[in-house]
């Protein structure tokens, strides 16, 4: 092999390697990714039912209800607008009634959100980013409860 | 007193890091020994001075001297001494403290290795390293001073956080901070080598060992904090692709990339230009994995402090040295005597394909990583990328890499023989594809992914068997003699083949996953929960309360085929101090595979949520990745790299021509 075959063997084989992975990337955007919202951006986006999605807010006060066999729904909710989620297995430690919370699933109806994962949260006083910025958004924004002391 | 004496010294440290920077490189290019001198003791200063600050800080937690803010908020009296101590590390202000702490060991080591390395060189990357230890300094000292007091003391703190008392936890930040900053020395010699101007084989040498160590730290911190995932959280999961595990995955992968690009480099003096590259690429990595977890754009239990001055000082520290070295590299690269070129069809040939694999397969990780941050930046839409995307996109680049591994190991350098080659290993691949065939039979219709995962990892590990067997035992030598050649092997023969063994364990550990039976329900006193051929009956439940929690403890027994395999513990805590909840995993290991228990909540009938899992093989994930560690650590004894100088002497001369 001369010099310029070599050249030209691993330019076309690190060629051949890039665009296959720009290929399997471009493929996986469309196909994999799931889009955030609050339960006011499905009302005004009219996301349309079946779509995969992840749906964060604040749990209502009151309306977690636990079923048999695991089986539970709450309401997630933002200043506009509410959905019912069910879900069934274990939650994660820190979720509570009047609490942020993100979970993953699929959207049955426009008000209904059947979820197959409620995240967990690793901090009592963590509120999920993307539910922070909505309440701040929609001007609902108290702070962090129970924030630790200011630096001096 | 000492609290202050610590934040002094810690000043001190900023301003003779900023003499180890200045002095060395003028003393570099003014070719003035005794101010190359001045790196290797400013080095050694800078290294008391940090020492002494991190010292007086874990003083400030063991006495619980809550006049101190950054104790108030991450300690509490009654808490384990373990936790006392890596609660130093716990929070946002500690763990940069140890950042710095293990950039000026890695100083310190380089200075004290002035037999080895050349004085140009070395005075170089001191000067190099002082400039991330400046930045670093500056960045702890004027915004997350740990030494901050607080007025009135508080008469108790505020705990750490529950799910970070943990010995996993305790361990896990210094060996990945290890192989982090670890990477910061390779980028050091790299730039110091591009300021120089030269480039060559002893160079590899010197920068192997450094790269070949942080790589096996962060091998481990990565295993440890997977692990920790796994029995911490409660999920039974172990690799979620969260952003943050991608934080560390990406130097990783830069790094293997790097370990063995340096041996092309070593070996046939090619691959120059791009292993500086890699070097640069590998720290600046490091550096994103810093900013992101440390800057509060990624919510996860490693951001504690949301402050978004921090996180734009550390992205203009980022933006500086990645920029910068960048800029440097495109300004001296051209420079650089280029290497030769050689045969596809060679030991060479196979790493500069692994090197191109290993480095896409670490961009789709980057660019899964970055685009939801960048998109919501850019247009406000949040979206998550998933492990769907990672599984698709990774996965596809890894395999035909693990592939093409044992080909690429037994290759000859030079001129290697393709055909030749795969003979050897004719008896490897029978056995991997019997196995294989076996599994399946076995398995009767489980998912496919787990006996084809099984069988590559089974074909690693009998490659890298047959790389010692084939080198040490001649077809009719008596045992003996090719014990004793198997002995006289390099250390670097066996540290890679066992590395490269690891990787297969890790492989079948991943691929037995598939095999893996979860089962959820709610269970009364005595009632059974039943997971493939595993089963658990609650014995009792009964409450707990220990110094700095209490909790409700579940206790199961394990039976397997009517015999009682053991009993596990579960457990519901509430730490007090925080009043923060947490779940206890209880385990109980068979062989290589685990049942898992987590308790839930309590149901409305009175029974008792129960998470139930049996693992098989689940433990080879974990010890694969200590095989390699191990591996890499035997590679780093191999006598070449030990006695490096008497070499060089010789060789350097006509070896090292100047590039200008």
């Amino acid at each position: 092999m001369t010099r310029k075959q070599r050249r030209l063997t691993l330019i076309g084989v690190a060629g051949c390697v890039l665009a296959i992975a720009l290929g399997l990337v471009l493929y996986a955007m469309n196909d994999t990714i799931v889009f955030f919202n609050s339960p006011a951006d499905i009302q005004a986006k009219n996301v349309p039912p079946g779509t995969r999605i992840r749906l964060g807010g604040l749990v209502k006060e009151g309306s977690v209800q636990r079923g048999s066999d695991q089986q539970i729904t709450f309401e997630v909710m933002d200043a506009q607008a509410a959905i019912q989620v069910s879900y069934k297995g274990l939650l994660p430690d820190l979720f509570r009634e009047g609490q942020g919370v993100v979970t993953e699933g699929v959207l049955v109806s426009p008000s209904v959100f059947r979820a197959d994962s409620v995240l967990a949260k690793h901090d009592e006083n963590y509120m999920p980013r993307e539910v922070a910025d909505t309440l701040k958004k929609q001007g609902h924004w108290m702070g962090e409860a129970n924030a630790s002391p200011k630096t001096q | 007193m000492l609290v202050e004496a610590g934040h002094f010294a810690l000043a001190l440290a900023l301003g003779l890091s900023l003499i180890q920077f200045v002095v060395p490189l003028w003393g570099a290019r003014a070719n003035d020994p005794v101010l190359m001198a001045v790196a290797p003791a400013s080095a050694l200063a800078v290294l008391a001075c940090i020492a002494f600050s991190f010292i007086a800080l874990t003083f400030a937690y063991l006495n619980s001297d809550f006049s101190v803010l950054n104790v108030v908020q991450n300690s509490h009296s009654a808490k384990p001494l373990i936790y006392k101590i890596s609660g130093v590390w716990g929070n946002h202000e500690g763990s940069m403290l140890l950042w710095v702490l293990i950039l000026a060991l890695f100083g310190g080591v380089v200075a004290l290795a002035r037999n080895s390395i050349p004085m140009r060189l070395q005075a170089n990357t001191l000067a190099v390293q002082a400039s991330i230890t400046i930045a670093f300094l500056l960045f702890i000292l004027t915004t997350s001073n740990p030494f901050t007091r607080v007025i009135p003391a508080p008469l108790e703190g505020q705990d750490l956080n529950p799910l970070l008392q943990d010995p996993g936890l305790a361990i896990h930040p210094p060996l990945l901070y290890i192989g982090y900053v670890g990477f910061s020395i390779s980028f050091a010699f790299a730039c110091a080598a591009l300021l120089d101007g030269r480039i060559d084989a002893v160079w590899a040498r010197i920068v192997r060992p450094w790269t070949l160590g942080a790589w096996a730290f962060l091998t481990l911190g990565i295993a440890m904090g997977s692990y920790w995932a796994y029995y911490e959280l409660g999920w039974g999961g172990w690799w979620f692709w969260d952003p943050v595990e991608n934080a560390s995955l990406m130097p990783w992968l830069a790094g293997t990339a790097l370990v063995h690009s340096t041996v092309v480099m070593e070996k046939r003096d090619a691959l120059k230009v791009w292993t500086i590259l890699l070097a640069i690429l590998t720290f600046s990595l490091s550096l994103l994995g810093t900013f992101l977890v440390r800057s509060g754009v990624l919510t996860s239990v490693h951001s504690f402090a949301v402050d978004p001055e921090r996180g734009t000082f550390i992205l203009g520290i980022l933006i500086l040295f990645i920029g910068g070295s960048l800029a440097l590299f495109a300004w001296r690269a051209p420079m650089l005597k280029q290497g030769g070129l050689f045969a596809p069809i060679s030991r060479e040939g196979a790493l500069v394909l692994n090197n191109l694999f290993l480095a896409t397969a670490c961009a789709t990780v980057f660019i899964g990583t970055l685009y939801p941050l960048a998109l919501e930046v850019l247009t406000g839409e949040k979206i998550s990328v998933g492990a769907p995307f990672f599984n698709f996109t990774f996965l596809p680049l890894i395999v035909p890499l693990l592939l093409l591994l044992p080909l690429g190991q037994t290759l000859a350098w030079k001129r290697g023989n393709f055909l030749g080659t795969a003979q050897r290993l004719y008896a490897v691949f029978g056995i991997s594809l019997l196995a294989t065939i076996a599994m399946f039979a076995l398995q009767h219709g489980g998912p496919a992914a787990a006996p084809l995962g099984v069988g590559l990892g089974v074909y690693l590990v009998l490659g890298s068997i047959n790389e010692i067997v084939s080198r040490s035992w001649s077809r009719g030598a008596p045992l003996s003699v090719a014990w004793r050649k198997a002995r006289g092997l390099p250390r670097s023969a066996w540290g890679t083949s066992i590395a490269h063994a690891g990787v297969g364990l890790t492989v079948i550990g991943i691929a037995a996953t598939a095999w893996g039976v979860e089962s959820i329900g709610s269970l009364k006193l005595g009632e059974r929960l039943k997971a493939g051929d595993y089963e658990v009956r609650l014995e009792q439940v009964t409450p707990r309360v220990e110094a700095n929690y209490r909790e409700d403890v579940a206790v199961l027994t394990v039976i397997s085929a009517g015999r009682e395999l053991g009993t596990i513990e579960t457990m519901k805590r509430l730490y007090v101090a925080r009043g923060m909840p947490t779940t206890e995993a209880g385990i109980l290991t068979t062989g290589l595979g685990q049942i898992y228990a987590s308790i839930g909540e309590v149901q409305a009938d009175g029974s008792i949520g129960m998470r139930l899992y049996h693992k098989p093989l689940v433990l080879l994930i974990w010890i694969g990745s200590l095989v390699m560690a191990a591996g890499g650590a035997l590679s780093l004894t191999d006598r070449r790299l030990r006695i490096g100088a008497p070499a060089r002497a010789r060789v350097a001369p006509p070896a090292a021509v100047p590039a200008e």
